[in-house]
This record gives C-alpha cells, structure tokens and sequence, in this order.
C-alpha cells in the first residue's frame, strides 16, 4: 500500500509574482516572503490616477479570500508607472 | 421593508466609524497589541499625539469578518478618518513618512510642540471602544 501525500500547499513568492503579474495588466513585481508572510512591490500603469486604497485593494484581489488565511500577511506598496 | 437580515453588529461597527473621527480597528489594544502591524500604526498615531478611538477585533471573529465586508478591505489593522478608510499599516507609514497623515489628522506635518490631549468623545459598550491618546 502507498501512501498519498499531499503536494506544499504554502505560498512562495514566485507564484505570488506570476499571480500578481498576469492579473494585473502590465504589472512587475518583486515579491519576498517566508511562505507566510511576504511583502510586494508592485508596478503597473493600471495604477495611475487611483488612491493608494484603489492601488492596493487591486493587489489584495488578486488573492481573494486567501489573504489572512494562506497567505497569513501581505504588505505591500504600489508605483504608478 | 427588507428582506436583507437585520445585522447588528455591522451596524455597531458602522455607527463606531461614523462617531469616532480617529478610529484604529487593531488586533488587542494601544496599550498591548497582539500584532506587530497593529502596534506600528498604534506608534504613529501616539508619536503625532493624536487621539484616537480603537476597537480590538480579536475577541470575537464576526467583528474582522463584518468589518471587512464593510470596508472591502482584507487585513487588520484599518484606519478611518472622518468615516473614511485610509489604510492598514503600509499605507499609513507611507502617508506618516510623505507627511500627508498629519494632513489628512489636520495636524501641523512638522509637529511643533505637543498638543495638549483632547479627550477623544466615544460611547463604549458594545464593541469596547477604547480611547487612547
């Protein structure tokens, strides 16, 4: 008999990167993180002209419901560009 | 007439941002924060000595759930001004460090000498709002 594991279900800031990445149009960003706790830096010209509430709820977005659950914090800051 | 249930607590917690001009939803209190997100923006908020009203979001789970339904806003802690969300700890070290929270307090953003403290106004019971300097 084989035992089934379950694939790391915890976040890495590389697959944060890529989701931020491809949700917001024409966004970089760099991302670190400790699979708990990451920090964003994010870009996109879709950030023109809006608050830095605007900004940021677009990046909390992305996530959903997963922020404060699987991913426990995310900090973040926002550039226009 | 309404079909929507009634919501008690969303409308405490509506009614606690409308009367309290300074307003820090926080996990544990200025005096003890139970995080270190919460206890930073505790740090500038009394750093500017500018009073302020907190709500404690840990005792009841529903309390984080409703208020970020109504806020549209997933992390605690969250900073209303005059009724408006300003933003968790990012946000508001950025606004501390560009000077513009000391604006949007109406406070000189070079704070000259301190202010003597206000006593902030809050009605208390049901959602034990504190109000520290």
């Amino acid at each position: 008999m084989r035992l089934a594991t379950l694939g790391d279900v915890s976040a890495t800031p590389e697959e944060l990167k890529q989701r931020i990445e491809a949700e917001i149009s024409g966004a970089s960003a760099e991302v670190t993180g400790d699979g708990h706790h990451f920090n964003a830096v994010v870009s996109a010209p879709a950030f023109e002209g809006l608050s830095r509430i605007a900004q940021h709820r677009l990046v909390y977005d992305v996530f959903g419901a997963e922020v404060g659950d699987r991913i426990h914090a995310l900090s973040i800051q926002t550039k226009p560009e | 007439m309404t079909d929507q249930p009634s919501n008690p607590l969303r409308d405490e917690i509506q009614k606690a941002i409308s009367e309290n001009s300074v307003l820090l939803f926080m996990k544990g209190t200025p005096e003890q924060p139970a995080c270190g997100f919460s206890a930073r923006t505790v740090a500038m908020l009394q750093s500017l000595s500018q009073p302020f009203a907190a709500i404690n979001v840990l005792p009841d789970q529903r309390i984080r759930q409703e208020l970020s339904a109504l806020s549209n806003w997933p992390t605690i802690p969250q900073l209303f001004i005059d009724g408006e969300l300003v933003g968790g700890c990012d946000i508001v070290t950025e606004m501390y460090e560009s000077g513009e929270l000391q604006e949007a307090l109406g406070l000189e953003s070079e704070p000259a000498e301190p202010r003597a403290p206000e006593p902030a106004v809050a009605p208390a019971q049901p959602l034990s709002i504190e109000n520290r300097l």
